[in-house]
Formats: C-alpha cells, sequence, structure tokens
C-alpha cells in the first residue's frame, strides 16, 4: 500500500517539477527543477523493479549531465529571457494542440491498450545489475560495442567544438 | 487503496512528453530548449520502463541505457555548440540566432 503514495508523491513532484522548468525565466531555476523531474523519476524506476537504472539515473543524469548543464549556465553568466512576440501564432494554436495531444495518447492507454497489470513493488526483479549485464554482453554486444565508438566520437567534438571556442 | 495500475505510469509520461514539447516550443533560451529535450528523452525512457514491467522482459531497460548513453552524448555536444554560439553571436536568445533569414 506504501508503494501507491509513493508513486503519488514522486509523480506530483515530477509534474510540479516539469511546470516550473516550462515556467520560470532564469535558466538557472529550470535546471534545478529538471534535476528534480530526475530524482522522482528515478524513484519511480525502482518501483517498477529497473533496480539498474535507477542508479543510473541518478548518477549520469542527476549527476553527470546536470552539473555540464549548470557549469555551462554559470560559465555563459546566463540571465533571463526577453519576452518574444514574434511567434504569436504558434503561441495561440499551441496549447489546444498540446491538450489535443495528451487526450489522444491517454486515449490510446485507457481505450485502445489491452488491459495492463497492477504495478506491485518487489513482485518482479528483473532490472538487477546481472540481468542487464547478461543481456548487453550476449544479445546487445554489437549494439554495445557500436555505442561505445558513439561515445568515443562525442568526446571528440566536444573537444574540438570547445578548442575551437577559446582560441 | 489497492496498487497502481501500469496505465497510471504511462499518463504520467505523456504528462512529461507534452511538458517537454510545450518548452522547446514556447521558450526562447537556448539552454533551456536544450534542457526540454532531456525532459523528453525522460519521459520516452519512463514509457519503455513500463511497458518492461508489462512484459516481464528487460529489453526495454537495455534501450532505456542506451538513450541515456546517446542523451550523455548528445548534452556534451550540444553544450559546445551552444558555447561555440555564445562566443560567436554573443546571445543565446534563439530568436536573435537567425543568419539564414534575410
Amino acid at each position: 500500500m506504501i508503494d501507491s503514495w509513493i508513486f503519488i508523491i514522486c509523480a506530483i513532484v515530477a509534474v510540479v517539477c516539469g511546470f516550473n522548468l516550462v515556467l520560470q525565466k532564469h535558466p538557472i531555476a529550470s535546471a534545478l527543477s529538471l534535476i528534480g523531474v530526475m530524482g522522482s523519476l528515478a524513484v519511480l524506476y525502482l518501483l517498477l523493479g529497473a533496480e539498474f537504472l535507477a542508479m543510473a539515473q541518478m548518477i549520469v543524469y542527476g549527476g553527470a549531465v546536470m552539473v555540464l548543464f549548470v557549469f555551462v549556465i554559470m560559465l555563459l553568466n546566463a540571465g533571463t529571457e526577453k519576452a518574444s512576440t514574434k511567434s504569436w501564432f504558434a503561441q495561440i494554436l499551441g496549447l489546444p494542440l498540446l491538450l489535443c495531444f495528451v487526450g489522444l495518447l491517454a486515449y490510446l492507454v485507457w481505450g485502445v491498450l489491452p488491459p495492463l497489470r497492477d504495478v506491485d513493488f518487489g513482485s518482479w526483479v528483473g532490472g538487477t545489475a546481472q540481468h542487464i549485464g547478461e543481456l548487453l554482453f550476449t544479445t546487445y554486444l554489437l549494439p554495445f560495442e557500436v555505442i561505445s565508438v558513439l561515445i568515443l566520437i562525442a568526446i571528440l567534438g566536444a573537444v574540438v567544438l570547445a578548442r575551437r571556442e577559446i582560441e | 487503496m489497492g496498487h497502481v495500475p501500469l496505465s497510471w505510469y504511462l499518463i504520467l509520461s505523456a504528462i512529461l512528453f507534452a511538458l517537454g514539447v510545450a518548452g522547446f516550443v514556447y521558450r526562447k533560451s537556448v539552454i533551456t530548449v536544450f534542457m526540454s529535450i532531456e525532459l523528453m528523452l525522460n519521459a520516452v525512457n519512463l514509457t519503455f520502463i513500463a511497458f518492461s514491467y508489462e512484459l516481464h522482459r528487460i529489453d526495454g531497460h537495455i534501450f532505456s541505457f542506451f538513450v541515456m548513453v546517446v542523451a550523455a552524448a548528445e548534452a556534451a555536444v550540444g553544450l559546445a555548440i551552444i558555447l561555440t554560439i555564445f562566443k560567436n553571436r554573443g546571445t543565446l536568445q534563439i530568436d536573435e540566432v537567425d543568419s539564414l533569414k534575410l
């Protein structure tokens, strides 16, 4: 029963932080809201039995990526953004379209999908590091190697771009 | 109250994705637009893991892991591009980076 309350609390925190991310005018406030979203999503991953991914979410997203964001915001001294009136058409039309999008997804989930099972915390623990590792190094070995090359290319690209910036 | 239905996770994911789209379209700061993309990727990860629970298979976890890795690489390159834009233009407003426009 307690996991229902944990889900509700974390879902509310995630949605409130998401709204805060969109509504705040200063980038640093948006970055802190994004950390809140990622932390509550890590708890939700844990409720769904994804232990390894919950920890990876906290370390990779909440740690490394967000430190990079905050570092760039501080480095560039990014201030409050200026309001723009260039796209008034999109501003009027955008919100109803987004609400239609969410309504369509809700219809797909509740009306079209077959009945889904209830989430019972602890009834399925498939996402441990052992299971992930076994699948990653047998079935998904080639994608794993390819994505390591992708990471290497990304590091080289970041270094090249940032060095040109310093000169 | 009883257990949480899995559909609530999917609805939460849809709401977070829509918020990410709203931030991507409405905001004018490059960094905030970039953070909205990260929010969308997180919402998709939640959907992957929810369906992985439904099917009791961990292939979805592997895909989610790959999305995380690609997001980290994208963050490194994207923030380097933002640094270069700021160096060349002196601004972070996406309205003012419009050299392609006559």
